[in-house]
C-alpha cells in the first residue's frame, strides 16, 4: 500500500488505519403457524408433515405453502420415527460453537411418509459405516426434556431394518 | 416503447405486528387474490420480479423462502432485488420492453416486527463514518424537518395539516393502520418525538404486502376493462453521503418527474411516498402539484408503512383508481433510502 501523503498541517498526527464498529441487531423469530404446529408436536413427541392438495408431497417441517405449486398446505400428517439416509457428510473440521466430538455424522433422512427429508445427526454407529439407504430412528430426549425445538430428538440411530431400495428415496438424493 | 398496464392491485390489512404468521404466511393471500382479480390462473405469469429486505427478518435470502407462494415449479423466471417493490416493478417493465414477458407479477414484503426497525436502519447508511453513529431513520428526518422548517420550505402547521389529512383520507381505506378525525390545531399541541418531529409526523411500524400484475398492450386489453397504463417511468438517486445534498427539496424526484412527463399533461390525483409529514411538502414541490390535485387519498405512507411494499402500494393505489374510473391521470411516486435519497415516479393514464 503506498504511504499516505498528509497536508503539512496533518503531518506528525498518528494515522487512523483502521477502526471497529460493532454492530449487534436481535430479533424474534417468527415460525408461523404451519411451523408452530409442527414445533408444538415435537414437544409432544410427535412429528406432524403437511399435504399438498395438488401434488400430493409431504412436507416436513412444514412452513404453510407447497414450494412446488404455490398453494397452501392445511392437511396434517402424522409421521413415523423412522426414515431413510438419503446423503450425510462425516464432519471433520472444528468450527466455533462446536459441541459434538470428531467425527460425526451429519445426515437427510426422509422419514417414512414424507416427502423432503430433514437434517439431523447420526449415532450409535461408526461414523464409516453410515451410508445411503440405511434406515434409522429417532432416539429422544427424556419425556420431561423435550420441547418445541428439533433438540427435542437427540439423534438418529440404525433401526436394524435392511437398507431401503434405492426406488424409495431417488428423488431426494 | 411497449405500453405495459397495471392491470390488477392486492395488498394486505397492514398491521403493527403479525406475530402468527411467517412471511410466506402473510404473502400468499395477497398472491391468491391479485392473481384472481386479474381474472388468470399463475401459468399465465412470464416473470415473477419481488423487493423485500434480508434485514428486516435477519436472516439471508430471506425473499427465496416467500417463493414457496409462488410456485416456481416448473423452473420459472424470477428475479429480486433488495428494495421497494416499486422498483421491482421498475424492472419488470424494462424486461416487458424487451418483448417476450407479457404478464408479469410484482410482489414485496415487509415484516418489521421481527426487529428493532429504528435500529435494522440505521444499517442503511454507509458503514465507516456513520454506521458507528447508529443514525436512526427518525433522527435523519428530524434533521431533515429541521432543515426545511428553518429554510421556509415547510412549517409546523403544514405538517400537522398533512397527517390530519393522511388520517382523514385513510378512513376509507381498510388497508390502512392508522386512521381517524383529527385537527391538525389538536396535533399541533402534541409534544415533540424527535424535535422537530411529533410522533404523529412519523410514519406507523408496519407488516404488510403488496403484489400487481402487470400486462403489456392487447394482452391487458383483454384482460382489463380500463388498465391503467404506465405513460412514464423513472428513478434517480441522490449520493448517500447526507452532507453533500440539500435536504429541503427533492432534486433526484424533480429528475425523475421530467423523464417521466409529469407535466406533460394535468394530474388528479398523486399517490406520493413520503413516510414523513414534512417530506410530502417537499415531494408535491419537486413534483410541480397544484393544490387541485388529490394527495394520497389512500392516507399515504402515513397511514400504514410496510417497508418494502410502501412505494408499491402508492402505484397499487393510483392505478386503482385509474382503473375504477375515478381518475385519469395520476402520478405515482416511490422512495428509498433516508431523507428520500432515492425517487422513482410513475406517470399513470387510463384510456
Amino acid at each position: 500500500m503506498p504511504e499516505l501523503i498528509l497536508p503539512a498541517r496533518l503531518q506528525g498526527i498518528e494515522q487512523v488505519r483502521s477502526f471497529r464498529a460493532p454492530a449487534r441487531l436481535d430479533y424474534q423469530f417468527t415460525a408461523g403457524l404451519a411451523t408452530t404446529r409442527f414445533l408444538r408436536a415435537v414437544a409432544e413427541k410427535r412429528l406432524v408433515g403437511q399435504r399438498c392438495p395438488k401434488c400430493q408431497k409431504v412436507y416436513v417441517p412444514p412452513r404453510g405453502a407447497c414450494p412446488t405449486d404455490g398453494v397452501p398446505t392445511e392437511e396434517e400428517v402424522e409421521l413415523a420415527h423412522s426414515g431413510t439416509v438419503t446423503t450425510f457428510c462425516v464432519v471433520n473440521v472444528q468450527f466455533y460453537g462446536q459441541v459434538m466430538e470428531l467425527p460425526y455424522v451429519s445426515a437427510l433422512i426422509l422419514l417414512d411418509g414424507s416427502d423432503i427429508p430433514i437434517m439431523h445427526l447420526i449415532q450409535e454407529v461408526p461414523y464409516d459405516q453410515v451410508h445411503m439407504g440405511m434406515r434409522v430412528e429417532a432416539v429422544w430426549v427424556p419425556d420431561d426434556e423435550l420441547g418445541p425445538t428439533l433438540e427435542s430428538i437427540k439423534y438418529f440411530r440404525p433401526n436394524g431394518e435392511p437398507d431401503a431400495d434405492w426406488e424409495t428415496y431417488k428423488d431426494n438424493v | 416503447m411497449r405500453d405495459v398496464a397495471i392491470i390488477s392491485f392486492a395488498q394486505t390489512q397492514h398491521r403493527r405486528a403479525v406475530r402468527e404468521l411467517n412471511e410466506v404466511e402473510m404473502l400468499m393471500p395477497v398472491l391468491v387474490d391479485v392473481v384472481a382479480k386479474a381474472g388468470i390462473t399463475k401459468d399465465r405469469i412470464d416473470f415473477v420480479c419481488s423487493g423485500s429486505a434480508d434485514y428486516l427478518a435477519g436472516m439471508a435470502f430471506s425473499f427465496v423462502m416467500t417463493l414457496d407462494g409462488v410456485g416456481p415449479w416448473p423452473p420459472i423466471s424470477e428475479s429480486h432485488v433488495d428494495m421497494d417493490g416499486a422498483w421491482a416493478l421498475y424492472e419488470a417493465w424494462v424486461k416487458m420492453q424487451m418483448g417476450d414477458v407479457d404478464v408479469a407479477l410484482v410482489y414485496s414484503y415487509g415484516k418489521s416486527s421481527p426487529g428493532n426497525l429504528r435500529r435494522v436502519l440505521t444499517r442503511q447508511l454507509d458503514p465507516y463514518y456513520l454506521a458507528p453513529m447508529w443514525p436512526d431513520p427518525v433522527s435523519l428526518a428530524a434533521l431533515q424537518a429541521r432543515a426545511a422548517l428553518d429554510a421556509g420550505v415547510v412549517t409546523e402547521t403544514e405538517m400537522a395539516e398533512v397527517v390530519a389529512a393522511s388520517r382523514r383520507a385513510a378512513l376509507s381505506n381498510p388497508s390502512a393502520q392508522l386512521r381517524g378525525e383529527v385537527e391538525a390545531s389538536s396535533l399541533l399541541s402534541e409534544e415533540y418525538f424527535v424535535a422537530p418531529l411529533r410522533r404523529h409526523d412519523c410514519p406507523p411500524i408496519s407488516d404488510g404486502a403488496a403484489a400487481v400484475i402487470l400486462a403489456a398492450d392487447d394482452v391487458a386489453r383483454q384482460l382489463c376493462e380500463r388498465p391503467a397504463w404506465i405513460r412514464g417511468i423513472d428513478h434517480r438517486i441522490e449520493p448517500h453521503s447526507l452532507g453533500v445534498r440539500d435536504l429541503t427539496r427533492s432534486v433526484s424526484t424533480e429528475q425523475a418527474a421530467t423523464h417521466a412527463g409529469v407535466d406533460k399533461d394535468k394530474i388528479d390525483l398523486a399517490e406520493l411516498h413520503a413516510p414523513f409529514s414534512h417530506q410530502e411538502v417537499i415531494l408535491r414541490r419537486a413534483l410541480g402539484l397544484g393544490d387541485e390535485v388529490a394527495v394520497n387519498p389512500s392516507g399515504g405512507a402515513l397511514a400504514a408503512n410496510p417497508i418494502m411494499a410502501a412505494g408499491l402500494i402508492r402505484l397499487g393505489e393510483a392505478a386503482t383508481r385509474i382503473t375504477c374510473g375515478a381518475a385519469d391521470r395520476a402520478v405515482a411516486h416511490a422512495t428509498s433510502g433516508p431523507c428520500l435519497q432515492q425517487n422513482l415516479v410513475c406517470v399513470l393514464e387510463g384510456e
